[in-house]
C-alpha cells in the first residue's frame, strides 16, 4: 500500500559480551540476531514477545542509544548505524521514545517547565518565550493544563507522568516515536486513557510509531503490523488482522492462545508450552524454538529455519512452512 | 450456589488504616467477604484500591507499628484471626492460610535449597520424619508439574526459571494443604506463555482439592479464567460483589462498566478506547460523597452528598445510588443490603 | 546552575526561593527529632566558631611561653584546661589547633571530592579504556593502608601544612572516585538519562544538568563522612611529626609533645584527645543524621 519505508532495518545485530574476567573467552549474548523489518510512514508498527526476546534492546538500538553489533538502520533512506555523534544527536529531533516507567523517565530534580523545554532548547528551536509557549500548548494536547508547568514530577500520578512523558517526545513534532511498553506500568483504567492519548496523536500529528510491548491485547488493537520476536529474531511478521486470526508460527500460535479468555463462557483451544525461554547466552542450535515447539522435526534441531514468504507480505521463519 | 454452606473465611466489616507522615489513611474501608470450600474469589482493583491490604490484613502480616486493623472481625471457621496473638497466628500460616507473592524471584531464601525451604512449613506443623518430609515435598512438587523432581529438590533457587519459582511457591504454599489460599497476583510477574502454565494449574488444583481461593488481581482476564465469584475494590470499598458470569454479562456499578467496556477486546480495533476519565484517587483526596463520583459518567447530585451503600440486587450487590433511582422509578427491586458508612 | 533558564520569569524564581526557605524550615524540624543530629549539629557548630573566631576568643596567645607556669593543672591561675611544658595555655592552643583542623577538613574534602567527583563521573559516563586504566589505579591504591599512603607521600614531599593537605587529597580522592562512578553507572541506565540521550540533549549538558545535580545527596553525605576522616588522619601525621610543626598548636602535635608527660601531667594529652573525638564523633552523628534524611532508599513511608 505504502511506497517507502520511514525506516528499514536489515540484518541487525546487537551483541552484549559478557565478561568472564582474565583469560577466560567471553561470552557473547545475541540480543538482537539479525532482525529485519520496514516500517512506513504513518503505520504503527508493533514489536510483540516475552522478556528477554530482544524487543526493548532493537527498538533502543534503532535509536542509537545502543550502539548496533552490526546491520543497516535507514531512516528517511539514511544510512543512520554509523553516524557520528554530533550528526545523530540532531538526527534524533525527528525520532523519539517514550519509556515504559513513568516513575523512573522523567528527571525528579527538575519542573515540567524544564522538562518541556529542554528538547526544544537543545536543538535550538525558537525563542525561550515561545519554548514555553510550545510546552503550554503541548501540556493541553495531552490533558493537561497550565497549572501544571511549575510542579516537579513527584507531584503526579503514574498516568499524568505518562502523558507529560510522551509530550516531551512530541514537542519536538517527531517523524517516528519508539514506545517502549508505554502503557505496561498502568493502572486498567488508564491505560485505555493512554492508548487513546497515543492515536489521536497519531491522526493529529501524522506520526508513525513503533510500539513494544508484550500486552497482546493492546497490540493487537493499536498496531497495523506486528513482528513476534523470539530470543533475538522476528520469527513472524504480518498485517495485525492476518496475525490474529491466523498465526502462522508454531511459537505465535501458542502465544496468541496463552492469553487469557475476555469472558468466562469463551471456551479457548490452548496450546501450552512446556519449559521456559531458554537463556540466550546459550541458544539453541537450529530453530531457537526446537525444544519448545509441539511440532518441532528432527531438520529444526540442527538446520536454522528459513524465512518464508506467504501471501499479503506475511514472513515465518520456520522449517514447517518451507 | 453457597448460600446453605457455612464460609471458611468470612470478612466482616474490616477496616485498615495506615498511619502515615499525612495522617491516617483508610486503605480498607470497611469491607464484607466469604469465601466457601471450593470456591475460587477474585478480589479485582487497581493499585491502591486496598486489595493488598486486605489479604495482608488476613495473613497478620500487616507492616506493624504503621498498619493496624481499626474494626470489624476475620473469622477462619470460628476463630477471629484479629484477635489472635502473634504465636497462635504463626500456627495457622502455612498450615490453614497459605500464601503466594508476586515476585517468584525474591519469594525464596537464595540461600537454601527448595528442599530445605519447602520442609520449613512441615516441620513447623507437622510431626513427619525426615524421610517422609521429602516423599511429601517430591510428592508436592511431581503435583505442581515440576519435572526432575527429585534432583530439583536439592538445588537453589537461582537454578529455576521464573515459572518454575512459582510453581515451587506454589508447593509450598499446598504442602500443609491449607483451608485457603490466598494469590496475590501470582502472574503478573510472569510471561504470557508462562501465566498460561500457572493458571492451568491453578485451575487443577482447584478441581481437586476443596481449598477455597482468594485471588487478587488487576487482570481480568485472569478472573475470567479462574475465579467463581468477583469482588471489586475502588478506595478501600467494595464496589460490586457477584459470580463471574454475571459480572461480564451485566455489571452493575458504573466502576465495573467502565473497566469492562475500556478492554480493547470490547472495541472495534484502532478505535479509540471507552475509557474512565481522571485517575485513581489518592487516599488523602476521597471525596466526601461515592469515592466514585468524580470519575462517574452517570453522577447525579446525591451521589455527591453522600456516600452509597450497598445494594443487593438479587445474587449481586452494588454500591451506587443509581439502584435506589431506578427502584424509585419503578424498576427492579434493590434492597440495602448493609446499612453501616 | 540548572535554573539558568528560568532566571527570565521572576515569578517562578519567587516561588523556587520560598520552596528553598520551606526546606530549610523542613530541615530543622526534621533535626529537632534527632537527638544524636542535633548534637552532631552542635559540635559542627562549636567547631566552626571556634576555627573561624578562634583568635579574638582564646584567652591567651597559644604560643606565649612562660616558664614559670609550666605544667599547671587544670582550673589553677586563670588556666581552665591547666599548661603544657612551657607554660603555654592549653585552653588557647585546642582553640587555635581547631583552626589547623577546620582548614584540614574543609580544603581536602573540597579538592579530593572535586577531583574524585570528575574522575567518577568520565570514568562511569564513558566507560572504555580509560575506566579500566584509572579504576586500577583506584584499585592498586586502595589496597595501600591509607595513613601509610599519605606518610608516603609526606616523606616526599615533605613537612607542613601544604603539604599535609596535598597528600590527603592524593590519597583521598579515590574513595569519592569509587563512589561517585557506581552511581553514574546506576544513574546512566535510569530511564530519564536515556530519555535525554534519546531527546538529543548535548552530552556534556547530561553530565551537568541531569546527573551532577542526581549526585549531590550521595556526595554531601559521603563528604560529611571524610571530614571526620581527614581531621584524624592530620592529627596521626602530625603526632608522628610530619604534619603541622610545632610551634604552630595542631591537635596532633599537641598529642605528640604531650605523651611524654602521660603519667605525670595528664591533661596534656587528655584535652586534645577529647577534642578530635568529640568533633569526628560529632561530624558522624550528623552525616548519619543527612544520610537516613537524604537517602530516598531509608526515607519510605
Amino acid at each position: 500500500m505504502q511506497t517507502k519505508p520511514l525506516l528499514e532495518i536489515k540484518h541487525l545485530k546487537k551483541y552484549y559480551n559478557i565478561d568472564q574476567g582474565w583469560f577466560k573467552p567471553n561470552i557473547s549474548v545475541k540480543a538482537v540476531d539479525d532482525v529485519t523489518f520496514q516500517v512506513y510512514k504513518g503505520e504503527t508498527f508493533g514489536l510483540v514477545g516475552e522478556s528477554g526476546c530482544g524487543k526493548s534492546t532493537t527498538g533502543r538500538t534503532i535509536l542509537r542509544l545502543n550502539e548496533p553489533t552490526s546491520g543497516d538502520i535507514r531512516f528517511e533512506g539514511q544510512d543512520i548505524s554509523q553516524l557520528p555523534y554530533p550528526e545523530m544527536r540532531k538526527l534524533r529531533r525527528k525520532m523519539q521514545m517514550v519509556f515504559q516507567d513513568p516513575y523512573a523517565s522523567l528527571n525528579p530534580k527538575k519542573t515540567i517547565r524544564q522538562i518541556l523545554t529542554e528538547p526544544l532548547r537543545v536543538h535550538g528551536l525558537y525563542t525561550p518565550e515561545e519554548r514555553v509557549q510550545k510546552a503550554l500548548e503541548i501540556l493541553e494536547i495531552v490533558g493537561l493544563s497550565k497549572y501544571h508547568l511549575d510542579r516537579y514530577p513527584h507531584e503526579f500520578s503514574g498516568g499524568q507522568r505518562q502523558r507529560i512523558g510522551i509530550a516531551r517526545a512530541v514537542i519536538l513534532r517527531p517523524e517516528l516515536i519508539i514506545a517502549d511498553e508505554p502503557v505496561s506500568a498502568l493502572d486498567l483504567s488508564i491505560q485505555s486513557q493512554v492508548i487513546n492519548l497515543l492515536l489521536n496523536l497519531q491522526k493529529e500529528f501524522n506520526l508513525t510509531y513503533v510500539f513494544i510491548s508484550h500486552d497482546l491485547g493492546v497490540v493487537q488493537h493499536i498496531t497495523d503490523r506486528v513482528g513476534v520476536m523470539y530470543l533475538g529474531k522476528i520469527i513472524e511478521l504480518a498485517n495485525t488482522e492476518d496475525l490474529f486470526a491466523a498465526p502462522k508460527h508454531p511459537y505465535t500460535k501458542a502465544l496468541i492462545s496463552a492469553v487469557p479468555v475476555s469472558h468466562p463462557s469463551e471456551k479457548k483451544e490452548r496450546i501450552i508450552l512446556t519449559g521456559d525461554v531458554p537463556s540466550p547466552v546459550n541458544p539453541p542450535a537450529g530453530c531457537p524454538f526446537h525444544p519448545r515447539c509441539p511440532e518441532a522435526m528432527d531438520k529444526c534441531r540442527s538446520e536454522k529455519p528459513p524465512v518464508v514468504q506467504l501471501d499479503n507480505n506475511h514472513t515465518v521463519l520456520c522449517h514447517l512452512l518451507a | 450456589m453457597s448460600t446453605n454452606r457455612t464460609p471458611i473465611l468470612e470478612i466482616r466489616n474490616l477496616k485498615t488504616y495506615f498511619d502515615t507522615a499525612h495522617g491516617e489513611v483508610k486503605a480498607v474501608n470497611g469491607i464484607d467477604l466469604k469465601i466457601y470450600e471450593g470456591e475460587t474469589v477474585g478480589i479485582v482493583g487497581e493499585s491502591g484500591c486496598g486489595k493488598s491490604v486486605t489479604s495482608l490484613s488476613i495473613m497478620g502480616l500487616l507492616p506493624k507499628p504503621l498498619a493496624s486493623i481499626k474494626e470489624g472481625h476475620i473469622y477462619l471457621g470460628d476463630k477471629d484471626l484479629t484477635k489472635l496473638k502473634d504465636k497462635q497466628m504463626r500456627k495457622i500460616r502455612g498450615n490453614d492460610i497459605a500464601m503466594i507473592f508476586q515476585e517468584p524471584m525474591t519469594s525464596l531464601n537464595p540461600v537454601f535449597t527448595i528442599g530445605q525451604q519447602l520442609s520449613e512449613p512441615l516441620k513447623q506443623h507437622t510431626k513427619l520424619g525426615k524421610k517422609e518430609i521429602r516423599e511429601r515435598i517430591i510428592e508436592m512438587l511431581n503435583l505442581v508439574g515440576i519435572p526432575r523432581a527429585e534432583a530439583i529438590i536439592d538445588e537453589y533457587p537461582h537454578q529455576l526459571s521464573g515459572g518454575m519459582r512459582q510453581r515451587v511457591m506454589i508447593s509450598l504454599a499446598m504442602l500443609c494443604k491449607p483451608k485457603l489460599l490466598i494469590a496475590d497476583e501470582p502472574t503478573t510477574a510472569l510471561d504470557v506463555t508462562i501465566q498460561a502454565q500457572i493458571l492451568e494449574l491453578m485451575k487443577k488444583l482447584k478441581a481437586e482439592t476443596q481449598m477455597g481461593m482468594l485471588l487478587i488481581t488487576h487482570d481480568l482476564g485472569v478472573v475470567a479464567e479462574v475465579c467463581d465469584r468477583v469482588v471489586v475494590m475502588y478506595a478501600g470499598q467494595v464496589v460490586e460483589d457477584t459470580d463471574i458470569n454475571r459480572l461480564f454479562d451485566s455489571p452493575q456499578h458504573p466502576y465495573t462498566r467502565g473497566l469492562l467496556k475500556s478492554m480493547p477486546k470490547h472495541n472495534a480495533r484502532k478505535s479509540l478506547l471507552n475509557t474512565i476519565s481522571g485517575s485513581v484517587p489518592t487516599p488523602n483526596e476521597l471525596p466526601v460523597g461515592c469515592t466514585f463520583a468524580p470519575r462517574c459518567p452517570d453522577a447525579f447530585d446525591k451521589c455527591w452528598a453522600k456516600r452509597p451503600s450497598l445494594f443487593d440486587l438479587g445474587n449481586q450487590l452494588s454500591r451506587c445510588w443509581l439502584h435506589e433511582k431506578e427502584d424509585a422509578e419503578g424498576g427492579s427491586h434493590a434492597n440495602e443490603a448493609v446499612t453501616r458508612d | 546552575m540548572a535554573q539558568a533558564e528560568t532566571g527570565m520569569h521572576p515569578v517562578i524564581r519567587g516561588e523556587t526561593a520560598a520552596k528553598k526557605k520551606s526546606r530549610i524550615v523542613q530541615f530543622a524540624r526534621l533535626l529537632m527529632k534527632s537527638p544524636t543530629g542535633m548534637i552532631g549539629f552542635l559540635i559542627i557548630l562549636g567547631f566552626v566558631f571556634f576555627g573561624v573566631a578562634g583568635a579574638w576568643v582564646s584567652p591567651y596567645d597559644p604560643t606565649h611561653t612562660e616558664f614559670s607556669k609550666k605544667l599547671l593543672p587544670p582550673m589553677t591561675d586563670g588556666h581552665i584546661l591547666g599548661t603544657d611544658q612551657l607554660g603555654r595555655d592549653m585552653l588557647s592552643r585546642i582553640i587555635h589547633g581547631t583552626q589547623i583542623s577546620l582548614i584540614i577538613g574543609v580544603t581536602t574534602v573540597f579538592f579530593a571530592g572535586t577531583i574524585g567527583t570528575v574522575i567518577g563521573i568520565i570514568t562511569g559516563y564513558f566507560r572504555g579504556w580509560i575506566d579500566t586504566v584509572l579504576m586500577r589505579v583506584v584499585d592498586v591504591q586502595l589496597s595501600f593502608p591509607f595513613i601509610l599512603l599519605v606518610l608516603i607521600i609526606n616523606a616526599v614531599i615533605g613537612a607542613g601544612l601544604r603539604n599535609i593537605i596535598i597528600s590527603l587529597v592524593i590519597a583521598g580522592w579515590v574513595v569519592y572516585a569509587r563512589i561517585v562512578r557506581s552511581e553514574v553507572l546506576a544513574l546512566r541506565e535510569k530511564e530519564f538519562i536515556l530519555s535525554c540521550e534519546a531527546t538529543g540533549v548535548p552530552r556534556w549538558e547530561i553530565i551537568l544538568k541531569h546527573i551532577l545535580p542526581n549526585l549531590l545527596t550521595p556526595i554531601i553525605i559521603l563528604s560529611s563522612l571524610q571530614v571526620a576522616t581527614f581531621i584524624i588522619a592530620e592529627a596521626s601525621i602530625s603526632f608522628l611529626g610530619f604534619g603541622v610543626q610545632p610551634p604552630q598548636p595542631a591537635w596532633g602535635n599537641m598529642l605528640s609533645e604531650g605523651k611524654n608527660y602521660i603519667f605525670s601531667s595528664w591533661w596534656l594529652i587528655t584535652f586534645p584527645g577529647l577534642a578530635i573525638v568529640f568533633v569526628s564523633l560529632g561530624v558522624n552523628f550528623f552525616g548519619d543524621w543527612l544520610r537516613d534524611v537524604l537517602d530516598p532508599q531509608l526515607k519510605g513511608k
